[in-house]
C-alpha cells in the first residue's frame, strides 16, 4: 500500500519537473544565467512548489501520524554547521555545470541521453562516497535527513 | 547555449505537482521528497528501514517521461551536454555535495523551505549562488 502511495507520487513529481521545465537542463542553465540567455520560468516552479507543499504540510502535520506510517520522519538538524554550506555549495557547482539536480536527472533516465547516464552514474557514487565517509568517521548518528 | 521559452503557466503548473506530490508523500509515508536523500535509502545499510517505499518513488519518477510521452504524443524534449567528462564531475559534486549538505533541490529548496527551516534556507541561498557563479564563470568567462 504505502509503495503503491510512494509510486503514485513519484509519478506525479515526474511530471511536474517535466511539465516545469525542471527536467531540461538549458532551461536550469537559462534560469542561472542573469546576464546571456534568460529564462527565469523556474522562479515559477519553485514558487509554486513552496506555496502547495507549505499549505499541504500544515494541514497534514496536524495529524497524529502518517496515514501508512507509525509516525513522521521529520529532520531533526538545527544548526547551520559547515556541512550546510560546503555541501550546497558543492552541489550548486555541479548543478551549474550540467544544468542537473538528483530528481530531474532520474526522471530523464529512460530519455536515455548520454550525459543523463554519465551524470546519473557518478551522483550515485557521489551519494555513496559521502556514506561511507560517514560510517567511517562516526558510527551511527543523527535521525532523518533532509534530503 | 541553447535559448528557452518563458513559461511562466506550465512552469507553475508543473511546480503545483511538484508540491502535491510532496504533501502525498507526507500525508502517507510521513516523509520529506527529498530526492537525493530517497536515492540514499536504496542502498546498504538501510538503517533498520524498509526501502521498498523509496524504490517505488524512484520507479515512478523513471516511468513519468513514458507516461508523458503516452499523454502528449511526443517524446519530451530537453537539450542535455554530450561532454562526458564534464557531466561525471557535475554528477559528482551534485551527489556527493547533496548528500553531505543533507539536501538537494527538493529537500532543501521546496520541502525544508516550506517547513521554514533556517538550515533550508541558508542551503538554497548556497546553492543558488554557487549556480549563478557557475554558469556566469562557464558561459561569460571562459566562453561557451
Amino acid at each position: 500500500m504505502r509503495a503503491l502511495a510512494s509510486g503514485i507520487a513519484g509519478l506525479i513529481f515526474g511530471l511536474g519537473l517535466l511539465i516545469s521545465g525542471m527536467a531540461n537542463p538549458a532551461k536550469v542553465q537559462n534560469f542561472l544565467d542573469l546576464v546571456g540567455t534568460v529564462d527565469p520560468s523556474l522562479i515559477f516552479v519553485m514558487l509554486a512548489a513552496v506555496v502547495v507543499t507549505f499549505l499541504g504540510y500544515r494541514l497534514v502535520l496536524r495529524r497524529e501520524r502518517p496515514v501508512l506510517a507509525e509516525r513522521f520522519s521529520l529532520p531533526t538538524a538545527k544548526e547551520i554547521d559547515a556541512k550546510v554550506i560546503a555541501g550546497p555549495a558543492l552541489f550548486g557547482i555541479g548543478w551549474g555545470l550540467s544544468g542537473f539536480c538528483p530528481g530531474p536527472a532520474i526522471t530523464s533516465l529512460a530519455l536515455l541521453a548520454k550525459g543523463t547516464l554519465v551524470f546519473v552514474s557518478t551522483m550515485l557514487i557521489g551519494i555513496l562516497a559521502r556514506a561511507a565517509l560517514h560510517a567511517v568517521g562516526k558510527p551511527a548518528t543523527e535521525g532523518a535527513s533532509e534530503s | 547555449m541553447t535559448p528557452t521559452e518563458f513559461t511562466p503557466l506550465a512552469s507553475t503548473i508543473g511546480g503545483v505537482r511538484i508540491g502535491v506530490a510532496s504533501v502525498m508523500l507526507m500525508l502517507f509515508s510521513g516523509r520529506i521528497a527529498g530526492i537525493s536523500g530517497i536515492l540514499g535509502r536504496l542502498f546498504p545499510p538501510f538503517a533498520g528501514e524498509d526501502p521498498r517505499g523509496a524504490a517505488a518513488f524512484v520507479i515512478g519518477l523513471i516511468a513519468a517521461p513514458l507516461l508523458y510521452a503516452a499523454a502528449t504524443g511526443s517524446t519530451f524534449a530537453q537539450t542535455v551536454s554530450d561532454n562526458a567528462r564534464l557531466m561525471a564531475v557535475a554528477g559528482l559534486l551534485v551527489g556527493f555535495g547533496a548528500a553531505y549538505g543533507s539536501g538537494c533541490t527538493s529537500g532543501h529548496g521546496v520541502c525544508g523551505m516550506s517547513r521554514l527551516s533556517l538550515r533550508s534556507v541558508v542551503a538554497t541561498a548556497i546553492f543558488m549562488g554557487t549556480g549563478f557563479v557557475t554558469v556566469f564563470v562557464m558561459r561569460h568567462v571562459i566562453g561557451g
